[in-house]
């Protein structure tokens, strides 16, 4: 079945009784080529990247609950390629182009709007920071503009300029940035994967990772055991959970970041748009809600709910960098599961088990890199080889120190990102 | 989320810094590998856990929370000094 502006046309018309599952409800077989462990963003793109550039359909992605239902579907679907350090900038622009042809490769709509992201400032030590980001961007060869407080002010005249202690200096641009319906992401893998033979199989929890003589086999689900030649990790919050059932340790902490939606309002807030104090980032969603978050609560917690103190914080410098929004009523709020590395950057990589794959430590940027995510991982299961935007998310990297990827400069330890 | 000091009382979570599981420091001379786990990997159970938590805005102390990261719960609160844990003495 594919979408087209004349099968909605057609569909209107004759009552809307043509649409058929976007994907089957397998059972699981006995054995495949590729298991992935995990059934949200990352997992499902791995499983259509490796269907669709490689060729490999004799696939599984097990999901414990629905897919979809994990961070895929609790993040502020922001979608950019404004980082600094190698690493991390070569693979999050991989990523932004994925993201930039998505719809017609998958044919579905995932409202990939392009509105672009402003990060402002608010001093000289930010602003210098801001331009030579700007122009490790650019040699990057993805898009960054510096843009003074005028320029500002004529894209976001709302904003609260003369605050007393962040006055607004101006702003680093991205115009390729943007948001994506998150939920329409996983969906259209979903879909693009399971059209091309892979097995979707959901409420199916693994329960063990059996490895012989340092070699993956297969694993243990709720629905009986599965062998696989290969064995790959996509588990986000969880991967410490997953990864011990193969008796791997990860650099892994995984903490609580919570999201908040107000109210429907009307058309107010035309970009992304970051407060250099306090972290916040704040959009607004096609149905009019403001969608923004902040920091971490800061400790270890798999609640996926968080505490009133961050709370706070975040609405005292939502109002702070839009005093409009103290008029707005909160809608609701949630936490997601992070899985955070010391340097706060992500890990896809072999493991020490031959044929067990590792795709961990998003920490709270997994959703921008899920395309790119999901391209790179399955060049690794496919060839064995790491791809060239992902020869540096090394798991080693914190032992050796060589290669880190500490974008705040903050240092490679847990509780600093 | 609220904290019991055994010396102040209980106070809110925001008098405390977090600074992660409560973990045996290797020696000096311990070897990269030993270095390596205590710096890097971690458990990260979900369940009961026990971290170190300072309270920065309060005695001063370092203590030993033990406390479920599923729901939040917090069983046991004593100074890490008490519990002997490295850097605490």
């Amino acid at each position: 079945m594919r979408f087209s502006g004349w099968r909605v046309l057609k569909e209107g018309l004759t009552g809307n009784k043509g649409w058929a599952p976007h994907w089957r409800d397998p059972e699981p077989k006995r054995e495949y080529d590729v298991v992935i462990i995990g059934g949200g963003g990352h997992g499902l793109a791995t499983a259509y990247y490796l269907a669709a550039e490689h060729g490999i359909t004799n696939v599984a992605v097990l999901e414990k609950g629905y897919l979809g239902g994990g961070n895929v579907g609790r993040n502020t679907t922001i979608v950019r390629a404004n980082y600094y350090l190698p690493g991390n900038s070569e693979f999050y622009s991989h990523s932004l182009k994925l993201w930039e042809s998505l719809e017609q490769e998958l044919n579905y709509n995932a409202m990939m709007s392009q509105r672009g992201i402003i990060n402002l400032f608010h001093n000289d030590g930010q602003r210098d920071a801001a331009v030579r980001r700007g122009n490790a961007i650019v040699n990057q060869g993805d898009d960054a503009e510096l843009l003074d407080r005028e320029a500002v002010r004529r894209l976001a005249p709302f904003l609260n300029f003369d605050n007393n202690r962040f006055p607004i200096m101006g702003g680093l641009m991205q115009r390729r940035a943007g948001t994506a319906r998150h939920d329409a992401v996983a969906w259209g893998f979903a879909r693009g994967a399971d059209m091309r033979g892979v097995d979707l199989i959901q409420n199916c929890e693994v329960t063990g990772i059996d490895v012989e003589n340092g070699k993956v086999t297969g694993v243990q689900t709720a629905r009986g055991p599965i062998k696989a030649k290969k064995v790959a990790l996509a588990a986000a919050g969880r991967s410490s959970q997953v990864a011990a059932m193969a008796g791997l340790t990860l650099p892994i902490e995984s903490h609580v970041l919570q999201a908040f939606v107000s109210e429907g309002l009307k058309p107010l807030i035309d970009h992304v748009i970051t407060f250099a104090e306090g972290h916040l980032y704040i959009s607004q969603s096609d149905k009019g809600g403001l969608v923004f978050g902040s920091y971490l609560d800061f400790y270890a917690s798999y609640a996926a709910r968080g505490n009133l103190p961050m709370v706070e914080h975040t609405m005292e410098t939502c109002v702070a960098m839009v005093p409009a929004v103290s008029k707005a009523r909160l809608l609701r709020s949630w936490g997601g599961i992070m899985d955070m590395t010391p340097d706060g950057s992500p890990i896809i990589d072999h493991s020490p088990i031959e044929g067990l794959y590792l795709n961990c430590g998003w920490c709270y940027g997994g959703f921008k890199a899920t395309p790119g995510s999901g391209n790179v991982y399955a060049h690794l299961i496919a060839t064995d080889r790491p791809h060239g935007a992902a020869e540096k998310l090394k798991l080693d990297r914190f032992c050796s120190g060589v290669g880190l990827m500490d974008e705040e400069g903050t240092g490679a330890q847990h509780n600093l990102h | 989320m609220r904290i019991t000091c055994p010396l102040c009382g209980e106070r809110d979570r925001r008098e405390f810094y977090y600074k992660g599981a409560a973990l045996e420091r290797p020696a000096a001379e311990a070897d990269l590998d030993a270095w390596h786990a205590h710096v890097h990997l971690r458990e990260n159970p979900a369940g009961e856990l026990e971290e170190l938590w300072y309270h920065e805005m309060g005695c001063n102390s370092w203590l030993r929370v033990t406390r479920d990261t599923a729901t939040h719960e917090i069983t046991d609160v004593v100074l890490a000094a008490d519990a002997g844990l490295g850097g605490a003495r």
